[in-house]
């Protein structure tokens, strides 16, 4: 392990330290009874094998949105729109789990790739908008986010939905579309294998092909990518599609491996945890799942604190925030890699 | 006539324009000051979130509009500084900080919510209170222009007040000009005796206490509640509204006009037998639109002409 990598994975697991330590104190301050609530916190995903499933389960869409926001921000782009391709990718694949009638597997793969294109959809508009007329994307896909939440409920409401429910759910999915679970207990399902895929196939784009060399190159430095002749233009697009086709299909296996009917009334906000996932694993895909993991334990047990004690769910957004905050802040520990460099240097000089 | 059309044409849909512009202007207005520093203010959105909040728990707790008012501007304020320490003292890239707070803010201001008045949604069981309505004397009796601006809350006057404020201190006072030559080069400014880091905390700073008026607005004077997210993007609109405005407070008064108009528009459609969903996508739609045309006017002259 180098010392980088060694001063990086210090870093971090101060921030998380400093983070729960921050939301046990805001637990303090509004708990009758502050220790149990946060004991239900750290403990609560491992209660029982429901919530181990769901805390894994979790970690699925989780991952998706992280590749899509890694993918993005390794150029340099700051979309912050998985959240809102996420959503629209999972109304694609519940229009075509309902309107086609195709034969098992072939049924599941149309619409894992309908929920991708309309993902890739959304990423290509704050994406064109960036390269041809260098609007900020990051504004464009925060509204898109807007448009395809108001676009996917109306679809849902006036077009998908099932009239015999109660509520307001679309039609549930053929059969043929499902992503079978594995175990009655829990809803592990097979869009884990596809997410494994997803896993490595944005690793080997982002650090085994020419393509996603630029493209890190043009988020490491875009001067520098220009001058060397890089299509700068076309890598911030290239990713931003990728990036939402990724997010969408995140949607699309929620769908077909998890609900098989589309049933939510808000964003389910994955993509914005997207955001913290990729700065924690660094931008990188094969850290992705871990990060997604270190989340999806904080979500579920944030859910079981809220459920058992008088602690709110939303309570785990602060740990979040102080997690972004401190991880990206460089000047954070700063000084204490300075005097480990600084032992270094006067070691190797004492041994030469 | 169609009602739609005779509604549109009508004093009390010009006079709502103003109303549905004023949280937007203000945070307009706060993120000209914050760019003009050198610094992308995108925790906007959070910061009239949070005052919002604030604003009705202080008013309901003291019994008084003003306490609210000052608190959340405080409260906007504050969060403009924690944005300045992450940013400049710990060098926490400014984008991924202002993510960070509009994301705990969405949350928190919930979780506070709940903590305070038992209930995720709406704060309406607070006794909260508004800010008054204001008759301007003589002006109201003008005619067309008294109908329109003869009667408004009293922050949407001070938020027409606050561009002209605004102006004067960015372009006639010489702190303005060291903010703008901060924003413009910092290097330069430092050479020359500036502290970049002063300036860009004084610019945060105002930047808060203007977004927090916009969202104390949102909560005690649009409506008489606070509920979650209520701020629905208008962070990110004034964003645009600054863009379009050039970066300068005149121009982001008639872009953020421009955003109400929209904004005014669907609200008085939701009548029409459209699905609702399409009359709600009509502001952020035109945001894209004019972020992409402006933007490309923008690339015209200049930017980029390497490529």
């Amino acid at each position: 392990m180098t010392r980088n990598t060694w001063f990086e994975l210090l870093r971090t697991g101060v921030a998380i330290a400093v983070a729960l330590l921050i939301g046990f104190v805001v637990t303090w301050l509004v708990s009758e009874s502050p220790g149990e609530a946060f004991g239900y916190f750290l403990k609560g995903p491992f209660t029982s094998i429901r919530r181990l499933g769901a805390f894994l389960e979790a970690a699925v869409p989780l991952t998706f949105t992280g590749l899509a926001v890694s993918l993005v921000f390794s150029a340099g782009q700051f979309n912050m729109g998985a959240e809102g391709h996420f959503f629209i990718g999972a109304v694609a694949a519940t229009a075509a789990g309902i309107f086609f009638d195709l034969p098992p597997v072939i049924h599941t793969l149309v619409c894992l790739a309908a929920g991708m294109a309309a993902g890739a959809i959304g990423g290509f508009i704050p994406g064109i908008l960036k390269a041809r007329w260098n609007a900020s994307e990051l504004v464009a896909s925060l509204m898109l986010n807007y448009v395809f939440l108001k676009l996917g409920m109306y679809l849902i409401t006036y077009h998908l939905r099932d009239p015999s429910a109660g509520a307001l759910v679309s039609l549930p999915l053929k059969e043929t579309s499902w992503l079978p679970q594995f175990t009655r207990t829990t809803k592990l399902h097979a869009g884990i294998l596809v997410m494994f895929l997803a896993v490595f196939l944005c690793y080997y784009f982002l650090y085994r092909t020419t393509k996603g060399y630029e493209a890190r190159m043009t988020g490491h430095n875009i001067s520098f990518a220009r001058y060397s002749g890089i299509p700068v233009l076309s890598v911030m697009l290239l990713v931003q599609v990728l990036g939402g086709a990724v997010a969408g299909l995140g949607g699309a296996v929620e769908m077909l491996g998890i609900y098989r009917r589309f049933q939510w009334q808000a964003s389910p906000g994955y993509g914005f945890d997207g955001v913290i996932i990729a700065i924690l694993a660094r931008n990188n895909p094969l850290l992705v799942p871990v990060a997604a993991v270190f989340l999806a334990y904080l979500r579920v047990g944030a859910d079981v604190m809220a459920l058992y004690a008088d602690v709110s769910a939303e309570m785990v957004s602060i740990i979040q925030a102080v997690i972004i905050l401190l991880v990206t802040a460089e000047a954070f520990l700063a000084g204490y890699r300075h005097r480990l460099t600084l032992k270094e240097v006067k070691q190797r000089a004492s041994a030469s | 006539m169609h009602p739609l059309l005779k509604a549109i044409f009508s004093a009390s849909f010009a006079a709502s324009i103003l109303r549905v512009t004023t949280p937007i202007l203000f945070a307009a207005l706060g993120s000209v000051v914050a760019d003009l520093s050198g610094v992308v203010n995108i925790a906007l959105e959070g910061m009239m979130l949070i005052s919002a909040l604030v604003g009705v728990i202080v008013s309901a707790f003291t019994g008084s509009a003003w306490m609210g008012f000052f608190a959340g501007a405080a409260a906007g304020v504050l969060v403009g500084l924690v944005l300045g320490y992450f940013h400049l003292k710990l060098r926490t890239n400014v984008i991924l900080a202002g993510i960070a707070l509009n994301l705990l803010a969405s949350q928190g201001t919930v979780f506070v919510l709940y903590a305070v008045a038992h209930d995720k949604g709406v704060s309406s069981s607070l006794p909260s209170k508004v800010m008054p309505e204001v008759q301007l004397p003589i002006i109201k009796d003008i005619p067309v222009l008294g109908p329109i601006i003869g009667k408004q809350n009293i922050l949407t006057y001070m938020s027409l007040i606050a561009v002209v404020v605004i102006y004067l201190f960015l372009y006639k006072t010489s702190f303005g000009l060291r903010l703008r030559a901060v924003g413009e080069n910092p290097d330069a400014a430092d050479s020359v005796g500036i502290s970049v880091h002063k300036v860009r905390f004084i610019a945060l700073a105002i930047s808060g206490a203007l977004a927090g008026m916009g969202g104390v607005h949102l909560s005690m004077g649009y409506v008489s509640w606070f509920s979650r997210n209520m701020t629905s993007g208008r962070g990110f609109i004034a964003l645009a509204a600054k863009a379009l405005g050039r970066t300068h407070p005149i121009g982001a008064f008639f872009a953020s006009l421009l955003f109400g108009l929209t904004d005014a528009l669907s609200n008085y459609m939701q009548s029409l037998r459209v699905p609702g969903e399409f009359i709600q996508m009509i502001p952020y739609v035109v945001t894209l639109v004019v972020l992409a045309v402006y933007s490309g006017r923008q690339l015209k002259s200049g930017r980029f002409s390497n490529e």
